[in-house]
């Protein structure tokens, strides 16, 4: 079974989040729970199911990944672009799902 | 331009104050997700990947100075500072939060504009010729039949949950640059031997998974029954169209499983419990429209001529420019500006809020304050006079925005892709960077001439890549990307679906394929007039698989 994550979109802002040990939607894949068991996995999915009903994120997904040399990457490309942010320089400074650095 | 009376102000802006309400009962949880997301669609809201985003209607793609400074505002104060210019004259911002999106549409509606029909199973923003109202070519403005139709359709209650989504689009002209062959509804505005105006009228195209050329169901349409019988069209589709299959309920289905001399026999019959009912045109009506998009006071500027002669001998680059994106108008002193959204290397479509300003601005100062936005992904001056070409020019080197590449092979249409949709399989962007930067050079694009590309990152097409001289599609397979390539398509008056020429390509290899494919014809063309497009409609696709795929017929299968 390969790792997995749980992952969503914040209600009020759309923002790509996922969820962490402590149980809370975080903006980085990197701080994200993996499960690694299938009672893990379960837990994940209640997880998902009790945050989308509440209102708080939605397109609640579990996904894949794997953890090469200490950083969690998902085996899908469509989860990597998520996590990591769009490919391209889409605006001056931009650096990741922080958005445009302020130029000094 | 067409200005909101009272009607439509106090209906875009309850319209706003609802979605205001249905925000703040969603964020407080009291409405559902499930109850929530057709709510937001009508008001142009999805969610994407990375964020939610909001695509905004420009009518027909024509807008103002103001119109623009606020599409700039709100790229600025809501969003990342930047916004996508799509391929049906729309504009797209990838970060808004949805609890700002009721004042981003307060904002819009107080410059006259909104986000309602950008999704949805309804009539979407009816589309028109870039250059509608000053090019020679034209027969009438398309505009004011685009905003009848826009006013006729705008929350049509029989309209409203349609089989699938609607697309019309309108040209005037003989040559079609508004694609109207890949439209749910095409019409092409013509005079009959007696002078009046009527519509050709195209029904069932499309593109998507199932790509289609429109039938023409009607060759001349009086103009007093465009309300009656693009009624008659859609009750025949709103009640035979398939909506048992999501991906057979477009009425290019429609078309195809009933036949056109089928279908326009329907429409006919319902047509005649129509005609000459309240649907009727007023003539009065039509000529009250027509006013608001009255030809801007174009005062005779001969100068213009012997100033271009020299400005184009002092800056060669200049001279580029004009001689790529500026097109004749119909009065002879001026010019139809083509601003490229197109950098070499950049992303297609996109413009930031500092490039949004000063088209304002610079529309303001030498283009009558008339913006256009094309299908093609570009920003429009319609009406420049050729004395202020040259200023213009220097005001758009400024910005970045010179570049001189309007249908060249670096002019790439192409989809937000998976770097900003959830419904894509591949990346578009990064594929029309790669290609603009190995062609980017000017003798290079200028030698091989008129040729169209165009990417999409999903088999659903925005990036149109069935009508593109070279298709690229992107799509999933083993859980990476690979790019499928289509020749000799065309959204044109001769329009033609590309043909798949072989085996995909990974992302690495693309660039080179494409390479090859131009390389090809600029070795088999007759001379340089001869376009990709004529060299291939030629010759076919053979000499493409050979160069492509060395006559391994399996490979080219």
């Amino acid at each position: 079974m390969a790792d997995k994550v749980l992952t969503a979109n914040r209600l009020s802002d759309g923002i790509s989040v996922w969820l962490d040990a402590a149980g809370n939607w975080v903006e980085s894949l990197q701080d994200a729970f993996v499960a690694r068991h299938a009672e893990a996995v379960s837990a994940l999915e209640e997880t998902g199911k009790a945050a989308f009903a509440d209102n708080k994120v939605v397109d609640v997904n579990v996904i894949d990944i794997e953890e090469v040399a200490g950083v969690l990457r998902p085996l899908r490309l469509r989860e990597r672009v998520r996590a990591e942010g769009p490919t391209i320089d889409y605006a001056p400074g931009y650096k990741g799902l922080t958005g445009p650095v302020q130029a000094a | 331009m067409y200005r909101y009376d009272e009607f439509d102000h106090a209906f875009v802006s309850a319209r706003v104050e609802q979605f205001r309400d249905q925000v703040t009962r969603r964020l407080s949880g009291e409405l559902a997700e499930d109850a929530f997301k057709p709510l937001r669609l009508m008001n142009g809201v999805y969610l994407q990947l990375h964020a939610y985003m909001l695509r905004v209607a420009i009518p027909y793609g024509t807008l103002n100075s103001r119109q623009m400074r606020m599409l700039a505002h709100i790229a600025r104060k809501y969003d990342r500072g930047y916004g996508h210019f799509t391929t049906r004259q729309n504009i797209q911002y990838n970060w808004p939060k949805l609890s700002d999106t009721p004042d981003i549409l307060a904002e819009l509606a107080s410059v006259e504009m909104h986000a309602l029909q950008t999704s949805g199973n309804c009539i979407r923003n009816v589309t028109a010729d870039h250059f509608a109202g000053a090019a020679a070519d034209e027969v009438a403005d398309p505009r004011p039949y685009a905003e009848i139709l826009r006013q006729w359709s705008s929350v049509h209650p029989e309209f409203s949950f349609l089989p699938r989504k609607f697309k019309i689009a309108v040209t005037g002209a003989e040559r079609d640059r508004a694609a109207i062959q890949v439209h749910d509804i095409g019409l092409h505005l013509k005079k009959n031997d007696k002078g009046e105006i009527g519509f050709a009228v195209y029904v069932g195209g499309g593109q998507g998974r199932t790509p289609m050329i429109a039938k023409k169901i009607r060759d001349f349409l009086p103009e007093e029954d465009l309300l009656s019988y693009t009624t008659a069209i859609m009750r025949v589709y709103n009640l035979h169209g398939r909506r048992d299959n999501k991906y057979k309920a477009r009425i290019k289905i429609l078309v195809h499983e009933t036949g056109a001399e089928e279908l326009a026999r329907q429409v006919d019959a319902e047509f005649a419990q129509l005609k000459n009912t309240e649907l009727k045109l007023p003539e009065a009506d039509v000529q009250a429209i027509a006013t608001y998009f009255a030809l801007p006071p174009l005062t005779e500027r001969p100068e213009g001529w012997a100033n271009l002669a020299g400005w184009k001998k002092a800056d060669p680059d200049f001279a580029r420019w004009v001689q790529q994106n500026v097109q004749p108008h119909k009065h002879p002193d001026y010019g139809m500006v083509t601003i490229s959204l197109k950098p070499i290397g950049g992303i297609p479509g996109d413009a930031s809020d500092s490039q949004m300003d000063a088209i304002a601005d610079l529309a303001e100062e030498y283009a009558f304050d008339e913006i256009r936005i094309s299908h093609e992904q570009n920003v429009i001056f319609p009406h420049v006079a050729l004395a202020d070409l040259e200023p213009l020019y220097r005001g758009l080197v400024a910005q970045g925005l010179a570049t001189a590449n309007a249908g060249l092979i670096t002019d790439i249409i192409a989809c937000p892709g998976l770097d900003y949709c959830a419904l894509a399989n591949a990346r578009s962007i990064p594929l029309a960077q790669e290609i603009s930067n190995r062609f980017g050079n000017p003798d290079k694009q200028a030698e091989i001439g008129e040729l169209k590309i165009k990417i999409s990152g999903c088999i659903n097409a925005c990036g149109h890549h069935h009508v593109g001289h070279i298709g690229l599609l992107g799509v999933e397979k083993k859980g990476a990307e690979l790019y499928q390539i289509t020749l000799g398509g065309s959204g044109d008056e001769n329009t033609s679906i590309g043909e798949i020429i072989g085996r995909g390509f990974e992302p690495e290899k693309v660039t080179d394929a494409v390479e090859t494919i131009v390389n090809t014809y600029l070795g088999l063309r007759k001379d340089a007039s001869e376009i990709f497009l004529d060299a291939y409609r030629r010759v076919g696709p053979q000499p493409f698989k050979d160069a492509l795929y060395g006559g391994s017929a399996q490979e080219a299968a």
